[in-house]
């Protein structure tokens, strides 16, 4: 157990390594220079060189890379070149509200797709089955910012019953006033998480289902019950996995509905950015996000690993 | 997550006409699959016949015919935020929506199939440097990494393709890496290199054939995302510029409408909805014609 979750840490260090260089190389590849929107127009060729060497874009790019990659292990992700704060404070305001976002929706999304996949998967090749087949393909197919546009059309703008957009006053809080603006985009973000939890819940029981094992359980005389316990703990390890990968997505996947319903998160944070050109805001955005996401998998997979005894001995 | 994709029909051993015509059989017998390729037939030639479908300019707008509701007289879709014909301008979004939506899986098919075979062929240090790159963009879920790309390249037709492709090359090139390892350990490859075959050719001769299958049917269950991620980078407004006609995009547009005319505004997102379901259920049918299992 300790070598598999040691290797798996050791696992983690060059993929956040080559994250944080992706990330640093999404402002290299930018068009135009990331100086133009700050230096001043009639600037002389000398000013601009000095620009230039303040901000360390003078060196090779290697060195830049290095020197980024430290201050950012220290928590400096540098300045947001629009509002000129620092960008780590601004992605943490952003963060904090679109967890809230994406847990709100992982309440929906995986109590449902967990029972919906189930049912699925227990009554095979029934009614049941192709009901929800349907609308776990029809979730999935969705393009979730129109079906945003489509609630508000109906609760906003037609029934008048929540409001359309914004996280509500003030810091978040779980009272009526801000519960009532969480609904609309919760529910748009669950529709997809849905479908793909059900989808593969519904594989996975009716897979373990018609092994022999369960039929060696229900030949010992065990209720339906006690097999289903045996099942949904077979299923257990796969389905955390599903869902880990569902939070991050939740979590990275929000920008559009984000930016349907302006949450101040942060997938308005990098909306803003990518039409201000704020590349730093950008790339420290993009940084944080991607490294969750690795925590996450992490996560999953250490406690994938507590569950499934098969996984600890390989 | 590991997608151990199995292709069950190697088996057969009647040779390949026996086994293309064998899915052509099974496809046809599959009723949703075959709604599904009519309707995508009929988007994707009403998109490149459009010019000769005797339409309303899609680009000319009119001041005083702004949001006429569905149903007006000579205008059965009614009219967008600027006053242009709504029809005309869904049938002409599908040329931009279908070529953005689609050609970035076409060329991650071709690289990600290299990438994969190669790396599963060759083994080793090859092996290694390839998937640990791939495992990197595993990282990034695809929604935020296609919105980073285009974000920092900017808008336009040829950065939406290049920053869908980059997000679909990773994922396919996993499945054929990890279908070409196996077929690898089988015994007939092992005879065709006693028989003195070169790589290339066993490559090209015995292995493609049993790992293009598996592959290209998991390529067509990516198009439905890549579609629903190609109109949403125009949503955003980094993907394909205005005045293009283009789902995604109009979609963007006629948010300032839903208080006026919800119905029209509606229209863009219905259209992707049935193509990405058409194409998912395609993928679907697919899947079980070819008999390939995951």
């Amino acid at each position: 157990m300790l070598v598999y979750l040691l290797r798996r840490l050791l696992y983690v260090c060059p993929v956040a390594i080559g994250v944080s260089a992706i990330c640093f190389m999404l402002v290299h590849v930018a068009p135009g220079d990331p100086l133009t929107a700050i230096m001043a127009v009639d600037a002389t060729a000398q000013e601009q060189e000095a620009m230039r060497a303040a901000y360390g874009l003078d060196k090779p790019l290697p060195t830049q890379y290095v020197i980024w990659l430290g201050k950012a292990v220290q928590g400096d992700l540098g300045k947001s070149i629009a509002s000129g704060r620092p960008v780590a404070g601004e992605v943490i305001g952003a963060v904090q509200n679109s967890l809230v976002l994406a847990f709100a929706a992982s309440l929906i999304a995986f109590p449902l797709g967990i029972f919906l996949g189930f049912l699925a998967g227990y009554f095979r090749d029934s009614w049941i089955d192709r009901a929800v087949t349907t609308v776990a393909i029809a979730g999935v197919s969705l393009p979730n910012y129109w079906l945003g546009i489509v609630l508000v059309i109906i609760f906003s703008v037609t029934l008048g019953w929540l409001p359309a957009m914004g996280a509500g006053d003030g810091a978040w809080m779980w009272d009526f006033t801000h519960l009532s603006h969480i609904i609309l985009p919760a529910i748009t973000l669950s529709v997809v998480p849905i479908g793909i939890v059900a989808r593969t819940m519904r594989a996975l029981v009716g897979e373990i289902y018609s092994m022999d094992f369960v039929q060696a359980l229900y030949a010992k005389g065990l209720h339906r019950g006690d097999v289903l316990r045996h099942v949904v703990r077979n299923a257990a390890p796969t389905g955390l996995s599903v869902m880990g990968i569902q939070l991050g997505y939740l979590l990275g996947g929000s920008i559009l509905i984000e930016t349907v319903f302006n949450w101040p998160g942060t997938g308005f944070l990098l909306s803003n950015a990518i039409f201000q050109r704020d590349l730093p805001l950008l790339q420290g955005t993009i940084l944080v996000l991607a490294l969750f996401f690795v925590l996450v998998n992490l996560t999953v997979d250490v406690a994938q690993a507590i569950i499934d005894p098969r996984i600890k001995r390989s | 997550m590991s997608t151990a994709i199995a292709l069950a029909a190697s088996a057969s051993t009647s040779g390949r006409r026996g086994y293309w015509s064998g899915v052509l059989k099974r496809f046809s017998r599959d009723p949703v699959a075959v709604g599904c390729t009519v309707i995508l037939l009929v988007l994707i030639l009403a998109a490149i016949f459009a010019p000769y479908l005797d339409l309303a300019d899609p680009y000319k707008g009119s001041m005083i015919k702004r949001l006429r509701p569905v149903g007006t007289e000579g205008l059965p879709l009614g009219t967008d935020e600027q006053g242009r014909d709504m029809l005309a301008r869904l049938i002409y979004g599908g040329r931009l929506t279908l070529y953005v939506g689609l050609m970035p899986v076409v060329f991650a098919f071709f690289i990600g199939a290299a990438l994969g075979v190669t790396a599963g062929y060759v083994g080793g240090f090859v092996n290694t440097v390839i998937m640990r790159v791939v495992d990197i963009f595993f990282a990034f879920p695809s929604v935020l990494l296609a919105i980073a790309i285009s974000g920092a390249l900017g808008a336009g037709i040829v950065n939406s393709l290049v920053s869908l492709t980059i997000v679909f090359i990773p994922p396919i090139t996993r499945v054929a890496e990890s279908v070409t390892s196996s077929v690898r350990s089988l015994d007939y490859i092992d005879a065709a290199k006693a028989s003195g075959g070169d790589a290339f050719t066993i490559v090209r001769v015995h292995v493609l054939g049993n790992v293009l299958g598996p592959v290209f049917v998991y390529a067509t269950s990516l198009t439905s995302v890549c579609m629903i991620l190609a109109a949403g980078l125009s949503f955003l407004g980094i993907g394909v510029k205005p005045p293009e006609p283009e789902w995604g995009l109009m979609l963007n547009t006629l948010r300032t409408a839903i208080y006026v005319n919800p119905v029209v505004a509606a229209l863009p997102g219905i259209m992707i909805f049935i193509t990405s379901l058409c194409l998912n259920l395609l993928s679907d049918g697919l899947r079980s014609a070819m008999n390939v299992r995951d």
